[in-house]
């Protein structure tokens, strides 16, 4: 598959800040593709200079063939975007701002017209479009947003936090325009989370830290990484459990909030055995597959997460639609 | 072309916006009718016996001072898009930064303007008789005078992050913009310390402008603008206006490219 974005060496500092350090990778066209990683970590920033809302301080980005410092016309005319804050005319109706960014992106009038329609019936707004887009609520908006970044036909969507904030069903909603949409106009998507459950949706992810990108791979390779099934154990003594881990079993085990963690190659044999002889007073286990959050915390030995609660509600909203039969992530 | 059709999509939002919003243009509209009414009413009875009819000498000053007002309050519609996000819908669009500002300074001057021609209900009130060619002037020196201050909104806005900061900015402009100049009074009688003063703001050259199209060159003679020793006409007054404005435009149209 051809590359259609191409980012060579590129550093971006803040006065004395290194914001993005020395970051090189290639997007493929119709991929989607995540980055990963805390706040701060220099997501924002990656995707600002790669749409050309900032020139890089170093490198060179090439995306659908054009320089984004020399050519940053045409690289806007290529990319649709999804920004982390919401960027609508809230006074406005939902139809004045869809014409609106027909307008600048110089779409013909009649095509125009064909397209908003599409759409608003796309994202279930149609019924409220002339409504004014202060009366919309967070899913909605965002919706329209989504809606609005694909009218000009873009070769690349970027998905900046795309569902930040937004309640559990709402983001699983957006999730399945968003696949849909990819499939029927073969677009590359662009995406930066720090939700581990979206990030999965991705056919590659890079994960970013400080600046820098410190691991690029299929969401499957990357959680291989972390070497088999994730244990947690409950135990009355933490520190005493460590050692007998180490002894017996020469784990290296980490202790934090929830427990002790460490992974081995197959929970589910393992943990009978373990339990049989384990002297260090054993409250609880629990066994699950490694998640991107894992590969995270494996890199870098710090958690990704912020405000976690929303995840726990996602992944029980992801889980009732599995159940009931609609289409999920792949 | 593709930039001519920015500048009008730009421009179109911004009255489109008005437009929904337009009781607002009202409330910006309140101060000057009170100062033209109470304050010239007042002032007028006061002087009884001086040799000129004070509210037609301040009623050019008060329509300037609509159309200042409304041109440099636009600028916080650039504040108020930073503000929701909507600016950098704006930004990542295909089209240069110079068709962005024109066409934001184009929608500023176009509603300031309308406010200004709308002061012309009150002709009966100063009694003064304006023909529909000196109408017509007038409403071309609005047009200038709104495009050289929204310029200089734009630029101040610019460079403003919240709207807090750009109420204060203005409120601190607004004033020496306004009563440091023609609007009120005339100039010649003044210590040479204020007439310079008003010399140096642009403001002055569009009331005096405005001025001489609403009560002729002859009538206003003794209060108009003598720079080096010679008396402004209307078309030097509009180069000035002109001049201020599209430096002003070059800097907000420069501001607008470094912040990328």
């Amino acid at each position: 598959m051809q590359e259609i974005i191409q980012v060579e060496h590129i550093v971006k500092k803040f006065g004395g800040l290194v914001a993005v350090d020395d970051v090189s990778f290639g997007v493929k066209e119709g991929e989607i593709f995540g980055f990963l990683g805390p706040n701060g970590a220099g997501k924002t920033t990656t995707i600002n200079i790669l749409c050309t809302l900032m020139k890089p301080t170093r490198g060179k980005v090439i995306l659908n063939g054009y320089d984004v410092v020399l050519q940053s016309n045409q690289v806007r005319r290529s990319v649709g975007l999804v920004f982390q804050e919401p960027s609508l005319d809230i006074k406005l109706t939902a139809l004045q701002n869809l014409q609106f960014h027909t307008g600048v992106y110089s779409v013909p009038r009649a095509l125009a017209k064909k397209r908003i329609r599409k759409v608003l019936k796309m994202v279930d707004l149609w019924d409220r479009r002339n409504e004014a887009v202060q009366t919309y609520s967070g899913g909605m908006r965002r919706r329209l947003e989504i809606g609005r970044g694909l009218l000009h036909y873009p070769r690349v969507l970027f998905l900046d936090e795309p569902t930040l904030g937004l309640d559990p069903q709402t983001r699983t909603h957006i999730w399945d325009y968003i696949l849909d949409l990819r499939k029927r106009l073969n677009i590359t998507v662009f995406l930066t989370t720090h939700y581990m459950d979206e990030a999965n949706v991705a056919d590659r992810i890079a994960i970013i830290d400080h600046g820098k990108i410190i691991a690029l791979d299929t969401p499957s390779a990357l959680k291989r990484m972390v070497g088999g099934d994730v244990i947690t154990l409950q135990t009355d003594n933490p520190e005493a459990a460590v050692t007998e881990l180490k002894e017996k079993h020469s784990i290296e085990a980490k202790i934090d909030s929830e427990g002790i963690h460490f992974e081995v190659p197959n929970g589910e044999k393992f943990i009978p055995a373990l339990v049989r002889e384990f002297k260090s007073g054993l409250q609880g286990v629990s066994l699950r597959r490694p998640t991107l959050d894992d590969v995270f915390i494996k890199l870098t030995g710090r958690e990704i997460r912020e405000g976690g609660g929303g995840e726990a509600a996602f992944k029980r909203a992801w889980a009732q639609r599995q159940a009931s039969g609609s289409r999920g992530f792949h | 072309m593709n930039n001519l059709h920015g500048v009008y999509i730009i421009w179109y939002r911004d009255i489109l916006r008005f437009w929904r919003d337009r009781a607002r243009m009202f409330t910006s509209m309140a101060m000057p009718v009170l100062y033209l009414v109470i304050f010239g009413t007042g002032i007028a009875s006061a002087f009884k016996g001086a040799d000129f009819d004070y509210i037609q000498f301040m009623y050019p000053g008060i329509i300037s001072m609509v159309v200042v007002l409304g041109s440099i309050m636009s600028g916080i519609t650039v504040v108020f898009d930073r503000e929701f996000g909507f600016l950098k819908e704006v930004l990542v669009a295909p089209i240069s930064r110079p068709a962005v500002a024109i066409g934001k300074a184009m929608g500023g001057a176009t509603i300031a303007s309308a406010q200004g021609i709308m002061m012309l209900v009150f002709i009966p009130f100063a009694d003064v008789e304006i023909s529909v060619a000196s109408g017509f002037m007038m409403v071309g020196l609005m047009i200038v005078l709104s495009l050289s201050l929204t310029s200089m909104g734009l630029l101040i806005a610019s460079r403003i992050r919240s709207m807090e900061a750009f109420q204060a900015v203005m409120q601190l402009l607004m004033f020496p913009l306004i009563f440091i100049s023609p609007v009120m009074f005339p100039v010649e009688t003044l210590p040479s310390w204020l007439g310079t003063m008003i010399k140096i703001n642009p403001v002055s050259y569009g009331v005096d402008a405005i001025r001489q199209a609403v009560l002729g060159v002859e009538a206003s003679a003794p209060f108009g603008i003598e720079l080096f020793g010679y008396r402004m006409p209307i078309m030097l007054d509009v180069a000035v206006m002109a001049t201020f404005g599209i430096i002003m435009l070059s800097l907000a149209i420069r501001s607008f490219r470094i912040q990328e």
